[in-house]
């Protein structure tokens, strides 16, 4: 493989480990707090629908990103109320807003658009547009640092370098605000927060909120990035890897973004197979690739790789009295 | 929370839940400006309305018992089994490698042997993730998750790059001999009178019912199955009176597994006649929704099984003859899933204000 194509690799990478990045940050404010949410997927593609739509009535990306933020979050708050107002399954509650989620934004896309349940194609400002970094060509000049710079980093849309600054800010929310630390209290033991006076019920809202958030945001990118506009089942599996990429990273930020760059440069490679063909000298089956993240994920649980312990408290609903 | 009584928590609940399930159904339809009458209409004469739909509906519904039964078995050891999709499709692998291994000369020599070879390939792929749960504490859901996609994966590259005959364009193995074709309902003396025409649902079916009867029987009738519940119900009240949390894990999941992979007698034996990509077609999934509708009991099963089968052949005929699309029969599952799994204490405690005692001794 030589750098030129090295570069395009990386240059893929970055655009496809943006959903699983933003999905697998949504999915550990919901986790650190105590609530499993198996429903990224469900969430992520309720949003590429409504951002679909949306921005192909409005033809401002802006307004679909907004949509795709409010489906996510309309998805986020029934798994909310399923799974800390009544208490209820919270993996079963996951489970079945994907259904929900996966009919749903069929249904709807076709009876707006009457495409065959797809959005229509998005161009324009519909879209996220290529964003370059300063000084992108000027430093192309420079030999490796300059391509990398101007190909690798530069040039994405604008939920790339949000997905980017994600990474710094949840860090600096888990670790170094008061909310932060609660969030990750309540997770743990809920019973000690309720007992300093601080509602979990609220800690809790507020993490699936942000889950939601972070979720549309995802789907946003999904279909007015990555692609241009909503196509059944678009999601194509992406909330999943983002929960494997999450074992993968054991809840923590920095190591999500690692995780999901890791499982992104499958993806990417996955495109490539003569790439690889040439780098490795055989043909390597495309379906071992796509396999690889699950194949990774299940080793890491299994232990063999460090022990991914999960939030203690996560997946029981808490009950005040008994 | 009140407590209800046990009719009402057995009947009762599904019920209201299944209600709400088909109201807000009802609802989605009605958004996307169609007539929920005539869809209803569309899907009873066409699931229920002839012998010819009944033979789909039944065909659907086979596979449904399966895989329902093969989540509610994990669920009495409180294992969420999200895997059956995996396993359904590993089983069809099973069946299909065991019917193209000999130019079997008749059905009944063949089924038996396809059996063994589907519920030994669907309770393999159970067992890593069971292993994983029962010795390191992986959670099995994720891994189960995790192992859908890596049978996909494994599919995929078997059908393109292994089994597919040569010359062949469309990704899937070779037919099957004709000595394993299993006679369908319109082939069987005496139901030949009432399926008139050729229908997919097959003498699968009876395997099925026959099946339900023996999780009944294991789950409430035999040590094994006291056990199984005993360790779902409490897993320190378990340890504490002998039983062995390794092995109960490993033996429902292994069971859970050989169900998952038995449906596929049905849909790759008896119906496609060859293994195809995704040939499992979701069935893993909506067995949760079965088990969850069913309450987790082999006679809940059956007719949550038939109510699916309904729904799914239903579905179909929705999307051939009205403009409402197919995905509707995704929706209404999911909503089943939800209502009846995730809200069902919403439900009790609707129903709770009704069933309150009356002199307020609580």
């Amino acid at each position: 493989m030589d750098f030129a194509t090295f570069v395009q690799i990386l240059d893929s990478t970055m655009r496809l480990a943006t959903p699983l990045l933003l999905a697998c940050l949504a999915g550990l404010f919901s986790e650190r707090s105590g609530i499993f949410d198996i429903g990224l997927e469900g969430k992520m593609l309720m949003a590429a629908m409504c951002t679909g739509a949306a921005a192909a009535l409005s033809g401002s990306v802006w307004v679909g990103l907004l949509a795709g933020i409010g489906g996510a979050m309309v998805l986020a708050a029934i798994h909310g109320v399923a799974s800390i107002t009544f208490r209820g399954n919270q993996l079963i509650s996951g489970v079945a807003l994907n259904f929900v989620a996966s009919g749903i934004t069929v249904l709807a896309a076709q009876s707006m658009f009457h495409q065959g349940g797809r959005t229509p194609p998005l161009s324009g400002g519909a879209r996220f547009n290529p964003i370059d970094l300063p000084f992108a060509e000027a430093a192309s000049g420079i030999p490796i640092i300059g391509p990398i710079y101007a190909e690798v980093l530069s040039g994405h849309g604008a939920l790339v370098y949000v997905a980017l600054l994600a990474v710094p800010l949840t860090w600096w929310v888990l670790y170094r605000t008061r909310f932060g630390l609660r969030l990750r209290a309540v997770g743990e033991n809920p019973a000690s927060v309720d007992t300093a006076g601080i509602s979990v019920v609220r800690l809790r809202y507020t993490a699936v909120a942000i889950t939601g958030v972070l979720c549309g945001i995802a789907g946003a990118y999904m279909a007015a990035g990555l692609q241009a506009g909503f196509g059944k089942e678009m999601t194509a599996g992406r909330g999943y890897i983002a929960l494997a990429a999450l074992i993968f990273a054991k809840w923590r930020p920095w190591y999500a973004l690692m995780a999901t760059l890791l499982f992104g440069f499958f993806q990417a490679l996955a495109l490539r197979p003569d790439v690889i063909k040439a780098s490795v000298g055989f043909d390597v089956p495309v379906p071992a690739l796509d396999a690889l993240p699950y194949i990774l994920t299940v080793i890491v649980l299994a232990g063999f790789v460090g022990r991914a312990i999960p939030p203690r408290a996560g997946g029981e609903p808490y009950v005040k009295e008994r | 929370m009140t407590r209800l009584p046990r009719w009402a928590d057995l009947v009762l609940v599904p019920l209201i839940s299944l209600l709400l399930a088909g109201l807000f159904s009802t609802l989605v339809i009605l958004s996307i400006g169609q007539s929920p009458v005539e869809a209803l209409k569309t899907m009873v004469d066409g699931a229920i309305g002839s012998a010819y739909g009944w033979g789909y509906t039944l065909y659907y519904t086979t596979s449904f018992l399966f895989t329902g039964l093969a989540v509610t078995v994990a669920f009495h050891a409180s294992l969420f089994n999200i895997g059956g999709e995996g396993q359904a499709q590993l089983g069809g692998l099973g069946v299909a490698l065991v019917c193209l291994a000999l130019p079997w000369p008749h059905w009944t020599l063949a089924l038996p042997a396809a059996m063994i070879g589907g519920a030994l390939f669907g309770a393999a792929w159970a067992a890593i993730p069971a292993y994983l749960q029962a010795k390191r504490g992986s959670h099995i859901v994720i891994t189960t998750i995790m192992f859908n996609y890596i049978a996909a994966a494994l599919l995929a590259y078997l059908l393109v790059d292994v089994l597919k005959p040569v010359g062949q364009s469309d990704p899937a193995s070779a037919r099957f001999p004709q000595g394993t074709e299993l006679p369908t309902l319109h082939e069987i003396p005496g139901l030949s009178l009432i399926f008139t025409k050729q229908v997919p649902a097959n003498v699968t079916l009876f395997i099925a019912l026959a099946a339900c009867w023996l999780i009944w029987v294991l789950l409430w009738r035999t040590r094994l199955g006291y056990e199984i519940r005993a360790f779902g119900k409490s897993e320190p009240a378990a340890l504490y009176v002998g039983i062995n949390p390794v092995r109960i894990t490993m033996i429902a999941m292994l069971i859970s597994g050989a169900l998952a992979g038995l449906m596929a007698i049905n849909n790759v034996m008896g119906e496609s006649g060859r293994l195809l990509q995704n040939s499992a077609e979701g069935a893993g999934f909506i067995g949760i929704a079965v088990a969850l509708m069913g309450r987790n009991h082999p006679m809940g099963v059956f007719l949550a099984a038939i109510l699916f089968g309904f729904l799914y052949q239903g579905g179909a005929e929705l999307g051939l003859f009205t403009s409402i699309p197919i995905e509707l029969r995704t929706v209404v599952q999911g909503l089943v899933i939800l209502f009846t799994g995730a809200l069902d204490h919403m439900v009790r405690m609707m129903l709770g204000v009704f069933f309150a005692p009356r002199r307020g001794v609580r």
